[in-house]
């Protein structure tokens, strides 16, 4: 423990008698930082000094405020509060506990926003498929000129695509893609949920309104067959990633906390691993959509099979099944 | 209006003041990491574009086409994943924050975890919208702490880092030691000499030389008088290693 000042002796008193000590307590100070990893000697020591600087701060204060020493203290003290209050290393252990708990817990959290945000992507797939179908010159709106040219002429535009680039590239290219419009879909639900629902609904009005199109060309079954196998995930992860950016847009409308700010916070902190959830998912998904998808020679039943076989494997690992459960 | 310190609980109730990092220290770290990333990014695909020139690479356009693929793909993983994974992996810091003297904590003036880190990364969509961080900077300017969207949704803070000061505790502490000086003087000569260059010349060595008087027993002030702001300096260091007189 440390010797509390004589508050009635002068301040050089007690300075020059604390002096020695602070010379060793600067010193783990800056050590701490620096450590990766501490033994229990080496913890219990920082945290004796943390509490012995705190103490010469409150005496500092008392005795010389606005000093040069009491600023000097103080940033000791902030330095072995951070080093001193973090996180662990992601070990093993954490990354079960994330795996198995915090994303179904996270999934969990957001299912009933998630069904409402499916509804909402039927329904504007369904306003899509109307708008085409009645004004069929708007098509320029949702897809390329050499889509619509591919398809006037009677070829699918996702058959080519392996002409284009290789499998691997492919893959990495539908995954950033991907990635970076469940990353719109969750951020931009900080505007009050506006951002997220505006992603579902233009990715709905394009996927109705390009089915629309190559029914009118006959080739729609020849879409279909195409998404069959990566789609189920890929728009499940997309209304997942779209229903924890509203959740972020409710905490700021209706906070369940002290402030809008804090309940964003602890919102956020508890929806991040779903994200990390959906981007491994759309790996997969990336990855059967640019090895599996645009092969021509892969049957319907595969495609089937792959496709709901994986969509499974998702709602298994989302509801807390595929893990098994921690040993109480 | 925005408040320039962070408030931080201590475990024993005593409370610190941490200072938190204005626009600019931010936008100086940001341009400061923007430019290595770059750089780093060009380097990638200046080295996939000299591979390629290699005659074993150059004769099989396959390959050469793999390089260069391989260089772009390194080259962007390079530049988006820069800031998230360095700071994750130098927990809070990154070169440029290091070089602004920043880091990032919590609002408990704790170091911040891997999924809080990330979480401030990805709101960087929302903070660079529609160009250049406006978002990002006018948020950082009109809230309380002086923090973009992405800090205020990960519960963290830039603020600025004093690690330097602990060192100074130590120094100063090793001075308290060595001299017989009050402490109110060592205060007052380190004030000072902390001030030197920003002071005009006039100003501090008249000040020096009142220090100097007061405190310096082998100090003559009529010798004094003549003594260039230099040797003023050195003469008011020694007194802080405690060698007053010499």
């Amino acid at each position: 423990m440390a010797a509390s000042p004589d508050t009635d002796a002068p301040a050089g008193i007690w300075i020059r008698t604390q002096a020695p000590r602070w010379e060793a307590l600067a010193a783990q100070a800056a050590a701490a930082p620096q450590r990766s990893h501490a033994t229990v000697d080496e913890a219990l020591r920082t945290l004796r000094s943390y509490r012995v600087l705190t103490q010469h701060l409150a005496s500092a204060r008392e005795l010389l405020p606005a000093s040069l020493l009491t600023a000097a203290l103080q940033n000791a003290c902030a330095t072995l509060h951070a080093a001193i209050n973090r996180e662990p290393r992601l070990t093993g252990a954490r990354w079960l506990r994330l795996f198995r708990e915090e994303i179904p817990a996270a999934a969990a959290s957001v299912r009933t926003l998630a069904l409402w945000l499916a509804a909402l992507l039927v329904a504007s797939a369904f306003a899509g498929w109307w708008l085409i179908n009645t004004y069929p010159q708007l098509v320029s709106l949702i897809a390329s000129p050499r889509m619509i040219d591919g398809v006037e002429r009677g070829h699918l535009w996702t058959y080519q695509v392996l002409e284009l680039a290789p499998p691997a590239l492919l893959s990495a290219r539908i995954f950033s893609n991907n990635v970076m419009v469940i990353l719109g879909a969750f951020c931009s639900g900080i505007l009050f949920g506006l951002g997220a629902f505006y992603m579902i609904a233009y990715n709905g009005l394009m996927l109705g309104g390009l089915l629309a199109f190559t029914h009118q060309h006959g080739l729609e079954l020849g879409l279909v067959k195409f998404t069959l196998a990566h789609g189920p995930v890929e728009l499940s992860v997309m209304c997942l990633a779209a229903a924890a950016g509203t959740a972020l847009g409710e905490a700021v409308i209706r906070p369940a906390h002290s402030t809008r700010t804090e309940s964003l916070r602890r919102r956020a902190a508890q929806l991040g691993p779903l994200l990390l959830a959906c981007a491994l998912l759309l790996l997969g998904s990336g990855l059967i959509e640019g090895f599996l998808s645009p092969r021509a020679t892969v049957s319907i039943p595969v495609r089937l099979a792959v496709g709901l076989g994986y969509w499974t494997l998702m709602l298994l690992w989302l509801g807390g099944r595929l893990f098994p459960k921690a040993k109480t | 209006m925005a408040e320039e310190e962070l408030t931080v609980s201590s475990l024993t109730g005593v409370d610190m003041r941490v200072r938190i990092a204005g626009p600019g220290t931010r936008s100086y770290a940001f341009l400061t990491d923007w430019l290595i990333r770059l750089l780093l990014a060009l380097a990638w695909l200046l080295a996939g574009a000299l591979l390629r020139l290699l005659p074993r690479v150059a004769a099989d356009a396959s390959l050469a086409h793999t390089v260069m693929v391989a260089a772009v793909i390194l080259a962007l993983a390079t530049y988006f994943l820069y800031q998230p994974l360095l700071e994750v992996a130098m927990r809070g810091r990154t070169p440029g924050l290091r070089k602004a003297g920043a880091r990032i904590a919590t609002v408990e003036g704790a170091t911040p975890g891997t999924g809080a880190l990330i979480i401030r990364n990805l709101f960087r969509l929302i903070d660079a919208l529609p160009v250049f961080y406006v978002v990002g900077l006018t948020c950082c300017m009109l809230t309380k702490q002086r923090v973009r969207l992405g800090d205020m949704v990960a519960g963290t803070v830039l603020v600025l880092d004093e690690a330097d000061s602990v060192q100074r505790l130590g120094r100063l502490s090793a001075q308290l030691q060595r001299t017989a000086l009050p402490a109110e003087a060592l205060q007052l000569i380190h004030d000072l000499l902390d001030r030197w260059r920003s002071l005009e010349e006039a100003r501090r060595t008249r000040l020096a030389r009142e220090l100097l008087c007061k405190f310096d027993p082998g100090f003559d002030p009529r010798r004094g008088a003549a003594l260039s702001s230099r040797a003023l300096q050195g003469r008011l260091e020694a007194l802080l290693g405690g060698e007053p007189g010499h």
